[in-house]
């Protein structure tokens, strides 16, 4: 099981955490990991940045996540995972 | 640069601003004493007949910043040294009378208290008079005055009334917290207690924000307050103080218009439970009628819950323009997520406490909520958010809002409710005239806040509630 958090504070809000709550919504449900995968809300990380939305997966911090960067970021940090998971 | 409405608030400020300041430094064991010599330093009096009573004054007003009398449970306290003893006459006839001819006072006297002397001077009967009003409202010479207490006046639930020594006393089962007495009172003898010495205690044990991360949620109403400075230079000096982020509690509100207006829906009739003033008076004064308050919590605790939920080891401190919020921080059902409240009073006394000046500072955002979240800071808003929460969740459903600010409006809605004749099915119920806004525990009360409140809604990132709350799953 995976924890991820989408900061939703005022500064990643404003620079698109909505955005990305709602590609983290599609691509769980496109890749059937919506058992694997627990979706909330954070009200700030305390990284806040010039670009993109931090988000918290397990116990790491990203920053920087935006929507042209996300299917990387969701490659790399949540499918992987969940792949090494399995095997 | 105008930072209060009233002396009063001044002189509470000043206290609230040394205890902060002492707490910081960890040293007010020590030297609490010194607090009211440090406020008032000469031999000159400046408030009332001597220093020494000043000071004794001051020394209550020092007891009340650091939370007030633990035996009383009410949060609004009368300071008995610092009660007046105001007249409690009622309508009196003042020399202002010119005996005239007309003797409209009479006319318009239904109960026959009015007679006239031989100089054809006007008399009121005390045991006729009903202190209607009539004889002081037509008299061409507004010779006639009312001479209740300021306190009196403000109190609209009667839970004040003069003890033997004819101080103020407060009867705990009929008072709502709302302040309006506290605000009102010329010499300031009566505050609400100070939660600040917990506010500060929480910040300095979270190490930096490392132990546990501190909120502050702000309510909406902040938009028509620390006029002298730009809202996001407020946001960055509550980091300053040593918060790790603030939240709006307008996000709170998205939340609730969306619950109430699905409530509402499927009950058909409701009262909002947004302002905990409103609650309690219903509780007290029409307790049959506590069927139809909405279920949800208020948007500070829904908001609060929301953060703890996903936060675990989060404090969160409410900062608000209200007194009862500090009453219903107490509530079994909100204790869990509510760790202090305080008033912008407060917060201004707080900056000061550690030298803080708002103006120099950065401008941090603040953007959580939506335009309708925002507005429940003002009176109408809550009705105006669930009209829209119907829309935007299809629900069909005519809604007849009953916007009342103010506990006489409040009063009058709910009596209508009672008797089954309500020209409407959805109450909003806000204890302070205009909403939030008219807040007792607010710095200024400007004739501009309800425009100050719009605007900042109208600025809102989120257009609709539900953009707003889409991203809290």
């Amino acid at each position: 099981m995976i924890f991820v958090q989408v900061c939703v504070g005022s500064s990643c809000h404003l620079k698109g955490s909505q955005d990305i709550v709602e590609l983290f919504e599609k691509a769980v449900k496109d890749h059937n990991i919506e058992d694997e995968v627990v979706l909330s809300g954070s009200f700030c990380i305390g990284k806040c940045n010039r670009v993109g939305v931090t988000v918290q997966v397990d116990d790491e911090i990203h920053v920087g996540i935006t929507r042209e960067n996300f299917k990387e970021f969701f490659t790399e940090n949540i499918l992987k995972v969940i792949e090494n998971e399995r095997k | 640069m105008r930072k209060f409405d009233t002396k009063v608030q001044h002189l509470k400020y000043k206290v609230l601003r040394e205890v902060a300041r002492l707490a910081w430094k960890d040293t007010l064991l020590e030297h609490v004493m010194d607090i009211p010599k440090t406020i008032v330093p000469g031999n000159e009096p400046t408030m009332r007949c001597c220093v020494y009573k000043e000071r004794a004054i001051l020394g209550e007003r020092v007891k009340i910043a650091m939370g007030g009398d633990k035996n009383n449970p009410n949060v609004i306290e009368v300071i008995e040294i610092a009660c007046d003893e105001c007249p409690v006459g009622g309508y009196e006839v003042t020399n202002a009378c010119r005996g005239c001819l007309a003797h409209r006072c009479e006319d318009v006297c239904k109960f026959g208290a009015i007679s006239f002397d031989h100089n054809h001077v006007a008399h009121i009967d005390k045991s006729k008079c009903k202190e209607c009003g009539a004889c002081a409202k037509v008299c061409p010479y507004t010779a006639i005055v009312s001479r209740k207490r300021p306190c009196q006046n403000a109190c609209k639930v009667k839970a004040i009334s003069m003890n033997e020594q004819k101080a103020a006393t407060i009867d705990n089962h009929k008072c709502i917290q709302c302040g309006a007495c506290v605000h009102q009172c010329p010499f300031g003898a009566i505050m609400d207690k100070s939660y600040i010495l917990n506010v500060i205690d929480i910040i300095k044990k979270s190490d930096n924000n490392e132990k546990y991360k501190v909120y502050a949620m702000v309510a909406p109403s902040i938009s028509s307050q620390f006029t002298y400075a730009k809202l996001g230079q407020v946001i960055s000096g509550l980091k300053e103080l040593g918060f790790f982020t603030v939240v709006e509690a307008a996000l709170g509100a998205d939340m609730v218009a969306q619950a109430e207006s699905r409530e509402l829906a499927e009950k058909g009739l409701l009262t909002s439970s947004c302002c905990p003033a409103f609650v309690a008076y219903v509780k007290s004064a029409f307790p049959d009628l506590l069927k139809y308050v909405s279920h949800n919590l208020s948007p500070m605790a829904t908001l609060a819950k929301y953060i703890k939920d996903t936060t675990p080891n989060a404090k969160i401190v409410f900062i608000g323009p209200c007194t009862a919020k500090k009453a219903e921080a107490q509530l079994d059902e909100v204790k869990p997520y509510i760790d202090a409240v305080m008033t912008f009073e407060e917060l201004q006394a707080l900056f000061d406490s550690k030298d803080i000046d708002i103006t120099t500072l950065g401008e941090d955002v603040l953007d959580n909520a939506s335009y309708f979240g925002r507005i429940f800071a003002r009176s109408g808003g809550l009705s105006d958010a669930v009209a829209q929460g119907l829309k935007e969740q299809n629900l069909d459903f005519d809604l007849k809002a009953v916007p009342c600010d103010g506990i006489e409006a409040c009063r009058m809605a709910l009596l209508k409710l009672n008797k089954g004749i309500l020209d409407g099915n959805f109450i909003e119920g806000m204890a302070c005239i205009g909403g939030c806004i008219g807040g007792a525990g607010c710095l200024t009360h400007g004739e501009k806040n309800k425009a100050e409140v719009d605007k900042y809604g109208r600025e809102a990132f989120e257009k609709t509630i539900g953009d707003a709350v889409s991203q809290l799953k």
